[in-house]
């Protein structure tokens, strides 16, 4: 996966620095809360939500367990219609393929649609080392990358700025990148979205090559389609003459009508539309319009190790529509850069530690990002039992065990720093296994009460900082039960 | 029909009132309720923080301890959940690991008689009015696994307004997690604390003097925030509210 991340801190430090900063808290609260209010009234629209929910789930399960024969089948129906398949086993492979088609084409520059899969592989950052500039035409990617910032969300990656801050960065750095921001430029949203418009336009109308990602491709036909509110999509899939398009390999479904379930099902949960704006749908190449080349790579990255993981590959289910992240209390909290990747949130939580490994420390810290509060799988809609996962993840950090790593079967060892923790889970359970060794810690416990102090040393201090601990009673409730015998003569 | 308490280890060493509060209620209505000396813990703590195996023993234990009753009724949304939700789950992890079916069918008689209390009120016994007296300002949080994994739904709020005296205020944000979360509040404290914080400031908003909800664990996080914040407010369990009456009153 993409190196962009690579040094940042565990979870719990990345997020502490977050929760401490109250512009970031507040844009985050304003902008989770109104979209969730939004998805939920538009999800309540739709009387058989529960059987689209079920079918998405079935369709992406079916799908994943025959990967290997849809994928076939996609290749040769985008090969029929005249485009070229090329098959990327990890980020370097995929940035060396996107690199190798733009030089091909003689071109220093491309403009890109809004995709996750870039982000993943670190695309952008690849091809400036090759001396390519690839301009974002996404409004959101467009301040992300010009704020020299990272995205912190999956559909709104600068949801963690507010109108006056990306005024500054347009102000401070549209220049550097192309046509400068107008000199009075106000924060309000026409305003700014004009300034946008007229930088950008610059670039459609120059760009000889274009990059995107897909949010679903069809095996059937070998169709591959991109779902967006702004149109700046469409531009670079219509305009240029040559199309890169680059997509995880989950991203398949079998037929055309598949894509009803998802069609109804993406919008809602991401912008709480009944229907996105512009669905713009390509099939490899046609005479005298659109791209002339059309070149598709498709991307592995850990995906097929994941598919191998019973309990975690329902994570490849996801349509990335951020509907986790916007109901998550954690991600509210701790903005989307503390989870360390391009996939934030709750999904982001199971979906890096399975595509990058658990072996960093922030990889590591990924899967106890969650209270397990179950908010995310209530709005998933295609069903991910995230908690789940994130359990089952848990387990791999603590304990190791089976897994797949790059196609070889390997047995992971615990990642470092879980051993005290592990000797006092398990001399918990051995205590909850003698009741008598239970009472005795429980009576002792009782019996020096007054001693306990009101803070707690070590780990607990994390607990006492912010939260005073409850006073222990005189006796457990199973010496009164023995006592008063089941409570016949207590008062 | 033989009804066990399954207490949960949370309660039995820190809230044994919650345990006498179910008690006394229970055997005012007419249920005699017996209280298994052998149970320890339903193993949550260690199945969620990623120790799946140390918690297999537990749920055997569990299962044997209880194998007798007809029910089993926990004032924990949370332990509920563990035994409804997660016992046949790590049933079907050991077989899946080639480990037989030993825990499934050993766990399995357990998993349907196990009820949390609101739901043996309601939905065994079928009363809302427990003919219980608690004269104050109540608003009720809706603990993340009494309201997600076992599908509560409207049972707790149905049994606080049927209570004579007491004034239910709704609470704003009611489903948003308090940021407990076992473990997750020392790995992850300053999360936990900020959302622990708002679930204070959105309780305090609605005036009541009690908080309410149905398990200790969330409410000793809501409690202890409380405490810390200086807010006037007091964090009692469900059970104890539904406990009291006009002879014999809860605090």
């Amino acid at each position: 996966m993409s190196s962009t991340f690579v040094g940042m801190p565990a979870f719990p430090e990345a997020a502490r620095a977050a929760v401490d900063d109250p512009t970031l808290r507040g844009n985050l609260r304003h902008a989770t809360h109104t979209i969730r209010a939004k998805r939920a009234a538009a999800v309540a629209e739709l009387a058989d939500w529960g059987g689209l929910r079920e079918a998405g789930r079935r369709i992406k399960d079916h799908t994943l367990r025959h990967l290997d024969r849809y994928l076939e089948r996609l290749e040769a129906s985008v090969t029929a219609a005249g485009g070229t398949v090329h098959w990327a086993a990890d980020a370097d492979e995929a940035n060396r393929i996107v690199a190798e088609l733009v030089k091909e084409t003689g071109e220093s520059e491309v403009v890109k649609v809004k995709s996750m899969a870039t982000q993943e592989i670190g695309l952008n950052e690849a091809l400036e080392a090759e001396g390519i500039r690839a301009y974002e035409t996404d409004l959101a990617e467009l301040i992300v990358q010009l704020g020299k910032d990272r995205p912190s969300h999956i559909l709104v990656p600068a949801i963690h700025r507010n109108r006056g801050e990306i005024r500054d960065i347009f102000t401070h750095e549209m220049a550097a990148w192309g046509r400068p921001a107008p000199g009075d430029l106000t924060d309000t949203p026409a305003d700014l979205a004009e300034a946008a418009r007229l930088h950008l336009r610059e670039k459609f109308l120059r760009a000889r090559v274009g990059v995107s990602g897909a949010n679903f491709m069809v095996a059937e036909t070998g169709t591959l389609v991109v779902v967006e509110s702004e149109g700046n999509g469409r531009m670079c899939l219509t305009l240029p003459e040559t199309l890169i398009s680059v997509v995880g390999i989950e991203k398949i479904v079998p037929t055309w009508r598949d894509l009803e379930v998802f069609l109804q099902t993406l919008p809602r949960s991401s912008t709480a539309e009944r229907m996105n704006p512009y669905t713009s749908m390509w099939t490899g190449t046609t005479d005298e319009d659109g791209p002339r080349a059309f070149h598709l790579v498709l991307l592995d990255n850990g995906r097929t190790d994941a598919l191998a993981d019973q309990v975690g590959r329902q994570a490849l289910r996801c349509i990335r529509c951020s509907a986790c992240l916007n109901v998550c209390p954690v991600y509210e909290r701790a903005g989307g850069h503390a989870y360390g990747s391009v996939y934030p949130g709750p999904i982001g939580a199971i979906l890096t530690p399975q595509l990058r490994g658990t072996a960093s420390e922030i990889d590591a810290s990924l899967p106890y990002a969650s209270s397990l509060c179950g908010a995310c799988y209530e709005v998933c809609p295609v069903a991910i039992d995230i908690p789940e996962v994130l359990v089952h993840l848990r387990e791999r950090v603590v304990e190791g065990g089976p897994a797949v790593r790059r196609g070889n079967k390997v047995v992971l060892r615990p990642a470092r720093g879980h051993a005290a923790e592990r000797a006092a889970m398990r001399a918990a359970a051995w205590a909850f296994g003698h009741p008598g060794a239970l009472r005795t810690g429980q009576r002792l416990a009782s019996r020096s009460r007054r001693l306990h102090p009101r803070t707690l040393p070590g780990p607990g201090r994390a607990w006492s900082g912010t939260r005073d601990l409850p006073t222990l009673p005189p006796e457990p409730f199973r010496d009164w039960w023995q006592r008063t015998r089941g409570g016949k003569d207590a008062k | 029909m033989r009804v066990a308490l399954f207490l949960t280890c949370v309660n039995d060493t820190l809230y044994p009132e919650t345990g006498k509060a179910v008690v006394k209620l229970l055997t005012r209505l007419g249920v005699e309720v017996e209280f298994p000396m052998g149970q320890t813990c339903c193993g949550q703590a260690h199945y969620n923080t990623g120790y799946r195996h140390e918690a297999e023993p537990l749920a055997r234990r569990f299962a044997e301890v209880f194998r007798e009753y007809d029910a089993i009724v926990t004032p924990s949304g949370s332990c509920g959940a563990m035994v409804r939700e997660l016992y046949p789950r790590m049933g079907e992890r050991a077989r899946a690991e080639g480990r037989g079916d030993s825990l499934a069918r050993t766990v399995a008689p357990v998993v349907p008689r196990t009820y949390e209390l609101t739901e043996f009120l309601v939905d065994v016994l079928g009363v809302t009015d427990v003919g219980a007296w608690y004269p104050h300002t109540v608003t009720y949080h809706p603990t993340c696994h009494g309201l997600r994994s076992l599908g509560l739904g409207d049972r707790p709020r149905r049994l606080l307004a049927a209570v004579r005296g007491l004034d239910l205020v709704e609470l704003p944000g009611a489903d948003e997690c308090c940021g407990f979360g076992g473990t997750f509040a020392v790995k992850n404290a300053a999360v936990s604390a900020a959302m622990g914080t708002d679930k204070v400031r959105n309780a305090e908003s609605t005036g009541a003097d009690v908080l309410c909800a149905a398990d200790n664990s969330c409410l000793m996080h809501i409690g202890g925030t409380m405490s810390r914040l200086k807010v006037d407010m007091r964090p009692v369990h469900l059970a104890e509210i539904l406990a009291g009456t006009e002879e014999d009153p809860s605090l």
